[in-house]
């Protein structure tokens, strides 16, 4: 009997509106050096499964490492079900898929000797500390096979295997008390080769964290700010990507009638999208953790909001069409609406364009991370410079950035025409974290953005 | 279970050790009101860590059918691992701690609904348009520990948490309150978190506008926690000191900050979440002073970085399943100072309360640098909290502003159940606000 057939007996007879299983097998490798050395080399294997079931509109979940007997766990998430539920279940129609869906493999990290990988990554602390002034570092590499197998009680079978690779470094310098520190990360889906070539980045980590050390601080306030790429695709995740993320507002009468679909959030050149169907980058998947074929959804199209990102259940609700962005980052978690890659779409503008009449302004670059609470946004720039005259000029110390979704997105007055992803980034909701996701923008221009002290 | 010591010994390793982890968690969830979710999470998994011709090597499953292949796989990883800097530990004389509560473990699922609905219910009494959620968890954790050099210990804690809260909008403006707390003891009272939700709720009726500037704030428990505590603890930590990424590198015997702060890491406190009898690899728990009367006394060590070092471990080792044990804090204690909290508003012109921030951590934290937003905070008038403060961002340094202090409250309290701390009024935050 295939695994597939076990997890479609084990849902025989299970007496609820609906359940599904999920079973997972994954093996990592992680290469983490500090300072100088080598801190830890390790390989990890896991095997887990999880069980969901829906009776009355109430949800249990059980997960386990023991994958042996699927039907008590299948019994016992039943049971947390009908503990829970006393109204409806409601979930949005999807024709069940039957699928088995290889990984994309562009240079697949599991051809490449851990020697080799330790020698490039050995390379890359070498780099860093090629820059004189350095005090520490930060070297990881990791990747990830992660091969999942689903079933639901619809007749859904979907199997799904994901590569991931990841580099991050950082570089601190030191002169007394004063610690500053620098950093770069990359992450792909299934090529070895993202994180090879990256000698240039690398270096200009190492002189960034001791150029810190001389850069001034800026006072705190209402600024122009230029954001590139990679930190514009950072704010299209804080600003506006959570808000659109249907499990916020599907049982809020006032959140949806904020989030009303034609409302205008921008001026009519903002365009912002969001696809696990988007191909090739970290968020992209084929089906999404309750067996939804992925697509690329609209969320503002000319400056008003047209879509939602949405799981089964919240699309029912919101009486709109399920996006295929329900994911869970393990078999340890149910899926909950999550993005996958999100995009700003290039405008017209090139980035003299949008330097033009800043007298007195920062340019932001790269980032730290970002956070939201849906009305109000923060995000953080690994670099920050004086913008003068229309000028990029020194490098002053990194900023945090701080909005709110019904202003700032408005304050938008200038759209680049490049196009640049961040793909080193993963994103924390409800304990789930870091789940892969990619973001990318040209870059933006925004007035009056809220900047801390720095 | 395989005898995986055996077996690396059988291997050639010098030397090795067995760290198992199981843990059953319940967690039920509500959501617009009402229970949505209720779920059962087992996790189990080993990890073998060796030491084989001085370099060190770990690998991990949660596999049961993977654990026999654990030794073949360290064996290929231990060449190109770390040079070891320490021996395997011997049995330690471990301190009985109250960490396990048999009333958690035979705790009822109808209880836990109860408990997280009564706390809804009585909230919205007063705030029907508060839209809540909440979460009520009950876990055990066990713990187990074997090495080469005789050690075997180990350990059972149950964790029981209460977190409930909600968000009320009003036109464009939303606002997020929340109260929880948790424990290795079970607890009954939970009405002070509705009376801290409802004082959350009351106290930000009106909204203010926020000063800019160097002015004086009040870190409340919940502020302590979110601001200052993380960029305070890295310097703290061995490894930042080890790799001297710390501002804290040669200042032991220092005056740093304050006086009249004292600061211990001390995993001896009975019922805290992050009590334990030993570290993660089997060293004695005991209360340790990292500043005291503002001067720097320890960092935390674990077995590597200690032997990196030249020091000993102070049985700050933790770890999670798949990676290296390294150093970290178990439970905080900021010792109590001799302000009243009602008192510590006295004589601020302008100043502001931070509650809880968005978006900390980001950025030099390593520095001991602070930025955020500042999620829920007050404006404070001529000594009176005089209303909610929005689009305001913080920034500062903890060493900076911990120097500059002003008053500590005279009660710690517990901040969910793994920092105590007081209240802490300073200057040297620059504060940020729009419009």
């Amino acid at each position: 009997m295939t695994l597939r057939d076990q997890m479609q007996n084990a849902l025989k007879g299970h007496g609820a509106d609906f359940v599904e299983i999920r079973l997972e097998e994954s093996d990592s490798s992680r290469i983490q050096y500090r300072a100088r050395e080598i801190e830890e080399i390790g390989r990890t294997s896991g095997r887990g499964g999880s069980v969901r079931a829906a009776v009355k509109g109430g949800w249990g979940f059980v997960s386990f490492n023991d994958t042996d007997d699927l039907e008590s766990r299948v019994k016992l998430a039943v049971e947390q079900a009908k503990a829970v539920g006393s109204e409806k279940t409601e979930l949005a129609d999807t024709e069940p898929s039957v699928a088995d869906v290889p990984p994309v493999l562009v240079n697949d990290p599991g051809n490449i000797s851990l020697s080799d990988k330790k020698d490039r990554m050995d390379h890359y602390n070498d780099l860093i500390w090629s820059t004189p002034g350095i005090q520490s570092s930060t070297v990881i590499y990791g990747d990830n096979k992660r091969r999942v197998h689903y079933v639901n009680s619809e007749g859904a079978a979907v199997d799904q295997e994901f590569v991931h690779v990841i580099c991050y470094v950082s570089a601190v310098a030191r002169d007394g008390g004063d610690v500053q520190q620098a950093g770069f990360s990359i992450g792909s889906l299934g090529d070895y080769e993202l994180v090879t070539g990256l000698d240039d980045e690398i270096k200009a980590v190492g002189k960034r964290a001791v150029d810190l050390l001389k850069a001034p601080g800026i006072e705190g306030g209402e600024r122009t700010v230029i954001l590139d790429p990679v930190l514009a695709g950072v704010f299209a995740h804080e600003a506006f990507g959570h808000l659109s993320e249907a499990d916020h507002v599907y049982e809020s009468d006032q959140l949806k009638e904020i989030m009303v679909l034609g409302r205008e959030f921008g001026k009519p050149e903002l365009n912002i999208v969001d696809g696990g169907a988007i191909p090739g980058l970290r968020g992209s998947m084929s089906y999404d953790d309750e067996g939804t074929p992925t697509k690329r959804s609209d969320l503002i199209r000319d400056g008003v909001l047209v879509g939602r990102l949405h799981s089964r259940e919240t699309a029912a609700k919101m009486g709109e069409a399920p996006s295929g962005n329900a994911r869970a980052i393990s078999y340890n978690h149910p899926p909950i609406v999550r993005m996958t890659n999100t995009i700003i779409e290039p405008g017209e503008a090139s980035l003299e364009d949008l330097l033009e009449g800043v007298d007195d302004g920062i340019y932001v670059r790269n980032w730290y991370g970002g956070m939201t609470s849906m009305e109000m946004f923060t995000f953080s720039s690994g670099e920050a410079y004086q913008i003068r005259n229309g000028r990029i000029e020194e490098m002053v110390r990194p900023v945090m950035l701080s909005g709110n979704v019904f202003k700032t997105l408005n304050d938008i007055d200038g759209i680049g025409n490049d196009l640049g992803m961040n793909q080193g980034g993963g994103c924390g909701k409800a304990g789930q974290s870091p789940l892969p996701v990619s973001n990318g923008s040209p870059h933006i221009r925004i007035q009056n953005c809220l900047v801390s002290g720095a | 279970m395989v005898d995986l010591i055996q077996q690396a010994k059988d291997a050639g390793f010098d030397q090795a050790e067995v760290y198992r982890v199981s843990s059953e968690s319940q967690p039920i969830g509500f959501e617009t009101n009402r229970l949505k979710e209720a779920s059962r999470r087992d996790t189990s998994g080993a990890a073998l860590r060796v030491i084989k011709d001085g370099h060190l090597g770990l690998s991990a499953t949660t596999d049961p059918a993977a654990e026999s292949g654990l030794v073949g796989r360290v064996g290929e990883l231990a060449p190109f691992g770390a040079e070891a800097a320490f021996q395997m530990p011997q049995q330690g004389e471990y301190p009985s701690i109250d960490i396990y509560d048999p009333a958690i473990e035979s705790l009822e699922f109808d209880t836990m609904v109860q408990t997280g609905q009564t706390l809804i219910d009585a909230v919205r009494k007063d705030w029907p348009e508060l839209n809540c959620s909440a979460s009520v968890s009950r876990g055990v954790h066990k713990m187990s520990l074997v090495n080469s050099a005789g050690l075997e210990t180990g350990y059972k804690q149950t964790s029981y948490s209460v977190g409930f809260g909600g968000e009320l909008v009003r036109g464009e403006d939303m606002l997020f309150v929340w109260e929880g707390h948790g424990a290795s003891r079970y607890f009954i009272d939970t009405d002070w978190m509705v009376e801290s939700v409802k004082q959350q709720l009351e106290l930000s009726q009106e909204t203010a506008e926020a000063p800019s500037g160097q002015i004086p704030v009040i870190f409340t428990p919940r502020g302590v926690s979110a601001t200052l505590l993380g960029p305070l603890m890295s310097g703290f930590n061995g490894k930042s000191v080890m790799t001297g990424s710390s501002p804290m590198v040669e200042r032991l015997g220092d005056r740093v900050i304050d006086e009249r702060i004292s600061i211990y890491d001390d995993p001896t406190i009975a019922g805290a979440i992050g009590s334990r009898p030993c570290d993660d690899e089997g060293v004695v728990s005991r209360r340790m002073p990292l500043i005291q009367n503002g001067v720097a006394s320890n960092f935390l060590y674990d077995l590597q970085t200690a032997g990196r070092m030249n020091k000993t471990t102070t049985g700050a080792a933790d770890r999670g399943l798949t990676s290296l044990p390294g150093p970290s804090t178990s439970v905080v204690d900021i010792a109590p100072g001799d302000t009243a909290y009602g008192d510590m508003f006295a004589g601020i012109k302008e100043g502001i309360v931070v509650e809880r921030l968005l978006g900390a951590g980001q950025g030099n934290q390593m520095g001991g640098d602070f930025k955020a937003n500042v999620l829920l905070g007050y404006k404070i008038e001529n000594g009176k909290i005089v209303g909610r403060i929005k689009d305001t961002m913080i920034s500062g340094n903890v060493y900076d502003a911990l120097s500059k202090l002003e008053a500590v409250s005279d009660k710690a309290e517990w901040v969910y159940g793994s920092l105590r701390t007081p209240a802490i009024r300073c200057l040297g935050v620059e504060v940020a606000a729009a419009g």
